[in-house]
């Protein structure tokens, strides 16, 4: 389906059609309005958080069809008809997602305000084919989500373990 | 963040008519600068025209052997294209070792040529900056100045442009093809970007209402090497001190054609002709590549805390010339 055509004033509220975790919502929102704020504020998903505002640290990872980006750098309206997974997505029929199983394993977070976003990435490149395997690939594929307690060498890790169950979950299916 | 009104456009027509010559009115696709930049109150459009619906998306192999990339094909695409992979390995490098993996997700090729320096100056609406406010002054002049450059300054300022794609293009060389109310035209990728000069804010060559809507690169010099080094203070996801992309190609040890161009250290994406004259017809060896490194930076002016840059680029250029000799040696041995 094709996205409808925008057209809002300075000021103007207007509606936005998303599908946010698999359910079609509507928001109605000014043209300025951040998905990040969008998403906290309007639909009340808390779990996607807000650290530099300015696509600097990462907290505000989410998926927009399939890829992360900063949701604080994204107008909400740019997102007309998409399709957004947050933190909150993530676990399927009341399971943890194995990333969100890996990082609880591993204590991969010590305050945890990273967390959603860290996670969301690793959700991410760990479905990406154009991303190698190895650690020095992970840790450059997540240079974008900043750890200011520096739990990074467990984020590593729960990666890394993550893969090896989303590896032999795919192999059990075929 | 201020408000501003909002429409979308289906093709480059509509995007031009809807934008209209004023200057108040932005086109935004991947918006990553643009939005960091109205947040502080930087950039203060009253529109913005969103360009992500405009079929500028593809990749395509020109008859003539050219790349042909759509503006708002991202940096993520681009930098995996299995072309860019293939052919322009340069590209590839630079693209991957800029921003991070969110950021690339979004920024778009266009949109990483018209992003803005990185100048803290710049960025903040409450000092002295020429080039966001014409005539106020530079305070990075006598300010804390070590990420600032020392190629292509004026008295007026010395930002750095912080492209890393950039780098490879100009070293690449491309023609990007603008439309406008006055209707299409093209211009080299060289030509694009401007000294800062008495004017720094006037930062390319740009009418009002003009779009990128392609870039397309020059056909690759035959068996070249290529390398982008990239030296930062951390080892990703930061902006580059010193950054080179150098292509080179060699016959019987001796170098047939090299480009050189500079990140980090340059008002504008940086190619260097006198390290390419010091190169031409030159043995493959390190003395050359001193000679040129010691020709890219012969013109080079350091402020109070920036002069560490001219002998890290110094290295940075012999490093990636070295590389990119071992890569054009790697590919012409029979495989």
């Amino acid at each position: 389906m094709e996205p409808s055509e925008t057209s809002a004033q300075a000021d103007e509220t207007v509606t936005v059609n998303l599908f946010v975790n698999g359910e079609p919502r509507q928001l109605q929102v000014t043209s300025n309005v951040v998905l990040l704020d969008a998403l906290r504020d309007e639909l009340h998903l808390t779990g996607t958080k807000k650290g530099c505002d300015h696509g600097q640290c990462g907290a505000c990872t989410v998926h927009v069809e399939g890829k992360a980006i900063n949701s604080c750098l994204r107008l909400a309206v740019m997102c007309e008809g998409q399709h957004i997974t947050t933190v909150e997505g993530l676990a399927r029929n009341g399971e943890l997602h194995p990333v969100q199983r890996a990082f609880l394993d591993h204590d991969a977070y010590q305050c945890g305000y990273c967390t959603p976003g860290q996670m969301m990435s690793a959700a991410a490149l760990l479905e990406d084919d154009r991303i190698a395997a190895d650690d020095a690939s992970v840790r450059e594929a997540m240079s974008g989500n900043i750890c200011r307690c520096g739990a990074y060498k467990n984020i590593l890790e729960a990666v890394q373990d993550a893969r090896q169950v989303m590896v032999s979950g795919t192999e059990g299916r075929s | 963040m201020r408000t501003f009104a909002y429409r979308t456009a289906d093709d480059v027509t509509q995007a031009v008519t809807t934008h209209g010559a004023d200057d108040q009115v932005a086109y935004v696709a991947g918006g990553t600068t643009l939005l960091d930049l109205v947040k502080l109150d930087v950039m203060r459009p009253t529109q913005l025209v969103d360009i992500n619906r405009l079929p500028l998306g593809e990749v395509e192999t020109l008859d003539d052997g050219r790349l042909r990339i759509g503006a708002t094909v991202t940096n993520t695409e681009l930098a995996h294209h299995p072309e860019v992979k293939a052919r322009y390995p340069l590209l590839s490098q630079a693209l991957l070792a800029g921003a991070s993996t969110q950021l690339r997700n979004m920024a778009t090729t266009a949109g990483n040529i018209m992003q803005r320096t990185r100048c803290p100056y710049y960025r903040d609406a409450s000092a002295a900056c020429n080039r966001r406010e014409p005539g106020s002054g530079c305070d990075a002049m006598h300010g804390i100045n070590r990420m600032h450059a020392v190629l292509g300054v004026s008295d007026q300022c010395i930002a750095t442009h912080p492209s890393d794609m950039c780098i490879a293009m100009a070293a690449i060389g491309a023609t990007l093809t603008l439309e406008g109310p006055d209707g299409k035209r093209e211009i080299a990728f060289n030509d694009f970007h401007r000294l800062p000069g008495d004017q720094p804010e006037k930062e390319h060559e740009l009418r009002p209402g003009e779009l990128i809507t392609y870039i397309t690169l020059d056909t690759p010099i035959e068996g070249a090497g290529a390398y982008y080094l990239k030296l930062r203070d951390r080892a990703s996801y930061e902006f580059a001190l010193a950054s080179a992309g150098a292509l080179v190609s060699i016959q019987d040890g001796v170098i047939h054609e090299a480009r050189l161009a500079l990140g980090g250290v340059a008002t504008k994406p940086w190619r260097s002709h006198e390290a390419e004259q010091a190169l031409h017809n030159q043995p493959a060896a390190v003395s050359t590549f001193e000679m040129a490194a010691e020709a890219a930076m012969q013109d080079a002016v350091p402020h109070e805390h920036n002069a560490f840059k001219i002998p890290l680029a110094r290295q940075a250029i012999v490093r990636a010339l070295r590389e990119a000799c071992k890569d054009a040696e790697n590919a012409n041995e029979p495989r």
